[in-house]
């Protein structure tokens, strides 16, 4: 990753789709359009000026394909590389490649999903695995449960620890119009929640709703004549660390303790540079192994570091201010929406949730069971 | 050599569960078991792999407890066997919740049903943490 250059492109255009619960038989690639559109809105530029797609989707096997079917547009370059809810991450690393090497311009990143319209199980079947399957997992918070249930035995960490991610995502939420939930959040409220795989109750769990996304992205040089703030891409870092939960090596040390690295080492950056984190926040130990793995606290120490409010309102580090997927909003595959509150920080549009000076923003996206892990570091004009 | 055209990597661990074996396999170069079965050994690529027969006995790496609307609740559980390979299954005959991080367990059978063959779970076997 190494080959692409720091600040060359810029996210110019970011948008959700409608949110929470669409009409009946609305499909996920009406709602990739209708982001898509929004996105060109924010940005100024013309549906006919994409030239690139890039898109993933676990409802629509040939995103980029039928998207622009759709769009009744031809890209030269297409990339559908799908590895769960970092894919987005992903796709941003390769359309720099793409807008650095010429094969395209102006590229979108678009996802949509009706899951909770057409239920989970509906939009994302499980695959056959017959050294798994058998044992009924309830994926993938299973998995995740035993992530949990490691670091717990190892480090100490507790209920109460894992339930104050919730709880801040929940305080963030509030400051967040878009955001589903509405209602505030306590760690007792966390704990006697309905119990989905221990020690994960209902709301140690993402939300499950319908969604999409668009990010447009262009080279730095184009970026500069555009409608908004451009968010420059100073880093990137993709890494793949396993498919299936039992093949995880170390299930307290994710793959964010590669791609974050190479991230920062592109970037010419550190964590303590970083003004907001957005962090894939698809169970309450996410964050926490994230925080530890791209270094903001120690390994272990994560329990203590999000206890202490460093990741709420007012704390020390600003985390998933949207709300996350937690509280604000979670249609499957959720990395995009990951993306567009890091770049919405970086030009200063959060309003009531705004991070002050926030110049440099992280967007860390993980995909299936803690099996991909992708980082992309955003920042304002100040920085580059 | 592998021949797909003959057996699978699965068909053979079916074959060894229905005899009540828990089989895994073993890259002959340097020794290593992994798990699950493959046709070429993972990091190598080698093709000299050893099938073997566990002795069963494990300790659990990771657990937790599923909850579903209509059934009682089950453990689900990582279990590093002791030939030095890890695989999810199933800790049996004790309460779900009483399953820890480091129990020694000992395979064993589920027979299955019409729909699902035969495949290794793990009850308790005393001793570990």
């Amino acid at each position: 990753m190494s080959g692409l250059k720091r600040g060359s492109v810029a996210v110019v255009g970011a948008a959700e789709s409608d949110l929470g619960q669409v009409a009946p038989h609305t499909s996920p690639v009406d709602l990739m359009a209708q982001a898509t559109m929004r996105a060109l809105d924010d940005c100024g530029l013309k549906l006919s000026e994409i030239d690139g797609v890039f898109s993933a989707a676990t409802q629509v096997r040939t995103a980029p394909m039928t998207l622009s079917e759709y769009l009744r547009i031809k890209p030269g370059y297409f990339d559908g590389t799908t590895i769960g809810g970092s894919s987005f991450m992903t796709h941003v690393a390769h359309a720099q490649a793409a807008i650095e090497h010429g094969l395209c311009e102006v590229a979108l990143i678009a996802y949509g999903s009706t899951q909770r319209s057409v239920s989970r199980a509906a939009a994302s079947p499980r695959e056959p695995n017959p050294y798994e399957n058998p044992y009924r997992p309830f994926m993938p918070a299973s998995a995740y449960a035993m992530a949990a249930a490691r670091h717990m035995h190892q480090y100490g960490t507790t209920r109460e620890q894992l339930a104050e991610v919730a709880v801040a995502a929940r305080k963030w939420a509030l400051l967040n119009p878009k955001a589903w939930e509405k209602e505030p959040l306590t760690v007792e409220q966390v704990l006697k929640s309905r119990m989905v795989s221990y020690p994960f109750t209902v709301r140690d769990c993402c939300l499950v709703v319908d969604g999409g996304g668009a990010v447009i992205l262009t080279s730095a040089a184009r970026a500069k004549s555009l409608k908004k703030k451009p968010a420059y891409v100073l880093g990137v870092g993709e890494s793949l660390s396993h498919a299936s939960i039992s093949s995880m090596p170390d299930l307290t040390v994710s793959a964010a303790a590669v791609s974050g690295p190479k991230a920062f080492k592109m970037a010419g950056l550190k964590p303590s540079d970083i003004n907001m984190l957005s962090l894939y926040d698809a169970f309450t130990i996410t964050p926490l192994l994230f925080l530890e793995d791209l270094g903001f606290c120690p390994k272990g120490e994560g329990g203590r570091f999000v206890a202490s409010g460093a990741i709420a309102p007012g704390g020390k580090l600003p985390v998933n201010t949207s709300g996350g997927g937690l509280s604000y909003c979670h249609p499957g595959m959720y990395g995009l929406l990951v993306i567009i509150e890091a770049v919405r920080q970086v030009r200063g549009e959060c309003d009531k949730r705004q991070v002050k000076n926030c110049e440099v923003a992280l967007a860390h996206g993980n995909g299936g069971v803690l099996s991909s892990q992708c980082t992309v570091l955003f920042g304002g004009p100040s920085t580059v | 050599m592998s021949d797909l055209m003959k057996q699978s990597p699965y068909g053979v661990f079916l074959d060894h569960c229905k005899k009540g074996e828990l089989a895994y396999q073993v890259n002959a170069d340097d020794g290593k078991a992994f798990f699950y079965p493959r046709v070429v050994a993972p990091v190598t690529g080698s093709e000299k792999i050893e099938w073997r027969v566990s002795k069963g006995l494990g300790t659990v790496y990771a657990t937790t407890v599923v909850y579903t609307k209509d059934q009682p609740p089950h453990n689900v559980a990582l279990i590093d066997v002791d030939e030095g390979f890890r695989m999810m299954s199933r800790v049996e005959e004790v309460d779900p919740l009483g399953v820890k991080i480091g129990m020694r367990v000992k395979v064993k059978m589920h027979p299955g049903d019409e729909k699902q063959p035969t495949y290794p779970v793990f009850t308790p076997a005393g001793g570990g943490k």
